[in-house]
């Protein structure tokens, strides 16, 4: 069968013939982790200009336009087009800048939220990690990007950009909360930490756990939108307001790389949402599984990030202050609220195994 | 106001108490103000102590040059005086001198006008509608405003070629009658519109984060907004009848049935409503006119050389998109007006900008900036 499995075998089998060819098999294990690595790098930044190409498209048709369609088949070159652009632009720098954390801080932001897809599982026995802590690990990276976004802020050297890092840090630290605390939930249903043990419990039990689960999966839907700085909660870079937030100063690839940093991070929301509350490489009906598991993954993470995109170009922007009021008023509450639930229910009804 | 100006000449003016204050400076190019306005803003942390709206950036002596332009060339003026609402400023014009002159229009160019500006308070609307919800952060409804003002626009062009700037209504008339077409491409277009409404509405007016962002933020009461000068809707958001339509009715807006719409909280989300329904009471009164329309003449007989009576003066009004557009005109009969003033809504009403904003966040003055429908031509004429 065609399956994700399959594949990987295959190309560990090759893997391993290319090493003994050169002469490397004392290092195969080490070797291995780097290809993979590099496999999902590469994946990851092919995905990522694809979906930059899909929101366009997808924001344009919603409004009732076309979106790029010039520059390759149906625009789909259009990315490629924009990063050569970004690449070739003068890397404009404040002369007053703070050197070291203005260098760092896109390279921090770019290759932290990268780190988040390792432990992500594409099909069974498919992911570059497969730790035992994975969801513990994930939600520790991604609290990388707040320091990214202060030392952008500050290091600018720029009133506007310091406001919108501020604005930004104090955001995403906010939203973080809620968001772990929407996945404890699932934590204490299945009792493991690893994606992969998540995945096979709703492959085992038949369900996925956004069913019972649909108030964690929203609010986590909800605090991943505000952990990216996206609309609804875009006010730090919101254009309508005082400049573009704590990327002000940024230009060419420094610039691409917060860019790039920001979709990466939805792939990752998008990816940890698939995997946990929509069955992960699961098919949604059984006799369905003749269709590789990845590919159901895929167009899952896909479908989150859709939902992700049609919230941008739908509603109004909150106010920084409401912002933060729906934060810790509205969704910690209605997270903890349901996590008693929830225990309550293991409690009498045991924890399935 | 002036202290505002000298901290931003002189920094480091602190407040006696030391907490540090800044001024920001929003403008004049700016992807969101509505123009060139530059609104300089003195900011305690995210809260707006005062807000000076500084103007002139798209000044162009359109008054003064008008005292050196015969009645008739000073209409292609009018239509710079407000771009985005250009019939109702021609119309206002056109009026003026026409009570200065006693001249009257034939009965088929009033319905005309009334159609024309009707049409133009409706492609008003639907731009104010998209540059409220993008202010807001809704960056869709300013495509959908944009793509029926499209049709408008085309109804626009077909009858006198120009999409913007008409120089449609003239002195005693229109410029030329409309195409036979016209009225059924105009029902079509109507009957296509309307439901369009309750689609906007629907994504807007009951958002929660759109009730949060307009429920009562920059609210003029009743009494504040009368003796500040607020007119229009912004001044029917607060439940005050001030359509000049209905108090002082001209062409035939009192031969036909229409409601002044008002709401009662005079907040943002109220005068959002209040343009809203504008716009279905606009739709109806043009569905009347078109049934009104007779065949007939669309200009009046004028003198070659149109001149005022000598020392005449006039001040005559009318309801423009965003309130009374009122004209002062002042003759001493030579064909070349001795002053002419152009009494603008947005004017008064950018007045209480910053009295409405003082103690909310930055993001208020988008908000309330966005309601009062302010258009910088306008402002600085």
């Amino acid at each position: 069968m065609f399956t994700g499995e399959s594949i990987v075998k295959l190309v560990s089998g090759l893997l391993t013939q290319a090493y003994s060819l050169a002469g490397l098999q004392d290092y195969s294990g080490l070797l291995d982790r780097i290809v993979c690595a590099v496999a999902m790098f590469g994946f990851v930044s092919v995905f990522v200009m694809f979906l930059v190409w899909m929101e366009r498209k997808v924001s344009a048709r919603m409004q009732s336009r076309l979106g790029p369609n010039r520059v390759g088949p149906f625009g789909l070159l259009q990315t490629l087009a924009d990063a050569i652009k970004l690449t070739t632009k003068e890397d404009v720098k404040p002369v007053k800048r703070d050197k070291l954390p203005y260098f760092i801080a896109p390279i921090l932001a770019f290759v932290a939220t990268f780190m988040g897809m390792v432990v992500v599982p594409f099909d069974n026995k498919v992911v570059v990690a497969d730790l035992n802590i994975g969801v513990l690990y994930i939600i520790a990276i991604t609290s990388f990007t707040v320091i990214a976004i202060l030392s952008a802020g500050w290091s600018s050297n720029n009133k506007y950009s310091l406001l919108g890092g501020f604005r930004s840090a104090a955001q995403i630290v906010s939203y973080e909360v809620p968001l772990v605390l929407s996945l404890v939930p699932v934590i204490m249903i299945t009792g493991k930490l690893n994606f992969s043990g998540i995945v096979e419990y709703q492959q085992r039990n038949g369900y996925w756990f956004v069913f019972p689960q649909i108030v964690a999966f929203l609010t986590f839907l909800a605090s991943a939108t505000a952990e990216a700085n996206r609309a609804p909660f875009d006010i730090p870079e919101a254009e309508s307001e005082l400049t573009g937030g704590f990327h002000t100063e940024y230009s060419g690839v420094k610039f691409a790389m917060f860019f790039l940093g920001e979709y990466i991070a939805i792939v990752v929301s998008a990816a940890v949402a698939a995997t946990v509350f929509l069955g992960g490489w699961l098919p949604p009906l059984h006799f369905l599984g003749f269709v590789p598991g990845f590919i159901w993954f895929i167009s899952k993470v896909l479908f989150i990030i859709y939902l992700i995109m049609a919230f941008r170009w739908t509603f109004p922007r909150l106010r920084v202050d409401q912002l933060m009021d729906f934060g810790w008023k509205v969704l910690i509450p209605v997270t903890i609220a349901n996590i008693l639930v929830t225990g309550f229910v293991v409690l009498l009804f045991g924890k399935g195994v | 106001m002036t202290d505002l100006l000298l901290s931003q000449i002189k920094p480091g003016v602190e407040s006696q108490f030391g907490t540090d204050e800044y001024v920001v400076n929003m403008g004049p190019q700016h992807p969101a103000t509505h123009g060139v306005l530059r609104l300089v803003v003195k900011l305690d942390g995210e809260t707006v102590k005062e807000t000076l709206p500084v103007l002139g950036y798209l000044h162009r002596s359109i008054e003064k040059i008008s005292e050196n332009r015969t009645y008739p060339q000073c209409i292609t003026y009018t239509d710079r005086v407000d771009y985005v609402s250009a019939m109702s400023v021609n119309l206002a014009f056109a009026l003026a001198t026409e009570r200065l002159m006693g001249v009257e229009a034939p009965v088929r160019a009033q319905w005309l006008r009334m159609i024309f500006v009707e049409l133009q308070r409706l492609a008003s609307h639907l731009l104010w509608m998209g540059a409220f919800a993008g202010d807001i952060g809704a960056l869709t409804p300013f495509l959908y405003g944009l793509r029926e003002r499209e049709r408008i626009l085309d109804l626009f062009e077909m009858t006198c070629g120009q999409r913007l700037t008409y120089n449609y209504i003239r002195i005693g008339g229109v410029m030329i009658d409309i195409l036979p077409e016209f009225t059924e491409k105009c029902s079509a277009f109507l009957n296509y519109f309307e439901p369009k409404i309750n689609e906007y509405e629907g994504l807007l007016t009951y958002n929660p984060i759109f009730l949060e962002r307009t429920k009562g933020v920059g609210v003029i009461t009743p009494e504040f907004g009368i003796n500040n000068g607020v007119c229009g809707p912004s001044l029917r958001g607060s439940g005050v009848s001030c359509d000049v339509r209905k108090q002082q009715p001209y062409l035939y807006y009192d031969q036909i049935q229409f409601k002044e719409c008002l709401e009662n909280d005079g907040d943002c989300w109220a005068r959002y409503m209040v343009r809203m329904n504008e716009m279905r009471e606009s739709v109806s009164i043009i569905r009347q006119c078109l049934e009104r329309l007779e065949p007939g003449p669309v200009e009046a007989k004028l003198p070659p050389i149109l001149k005022a009576p000598p020392a005449s003066e006039i001040y005559s009004r009318i309801e423009s998109s965003r309130g009374e557009m009122g004209i002062y005109l002042v003759g001493d009969g030579t064909p070349k007006p001795y002053k002419v003033k152009y009494r603008c809504a947005s004017f008064s009403n950018l007045y209480v900008l910053d009295v409405l904003t003082r103690g909310w966040k930055v993001a208020d003055i988008m908000a309330v900036l966005g309601s009062l429908d302010m258009i910088v031509p306008e402002v600085d004429r």
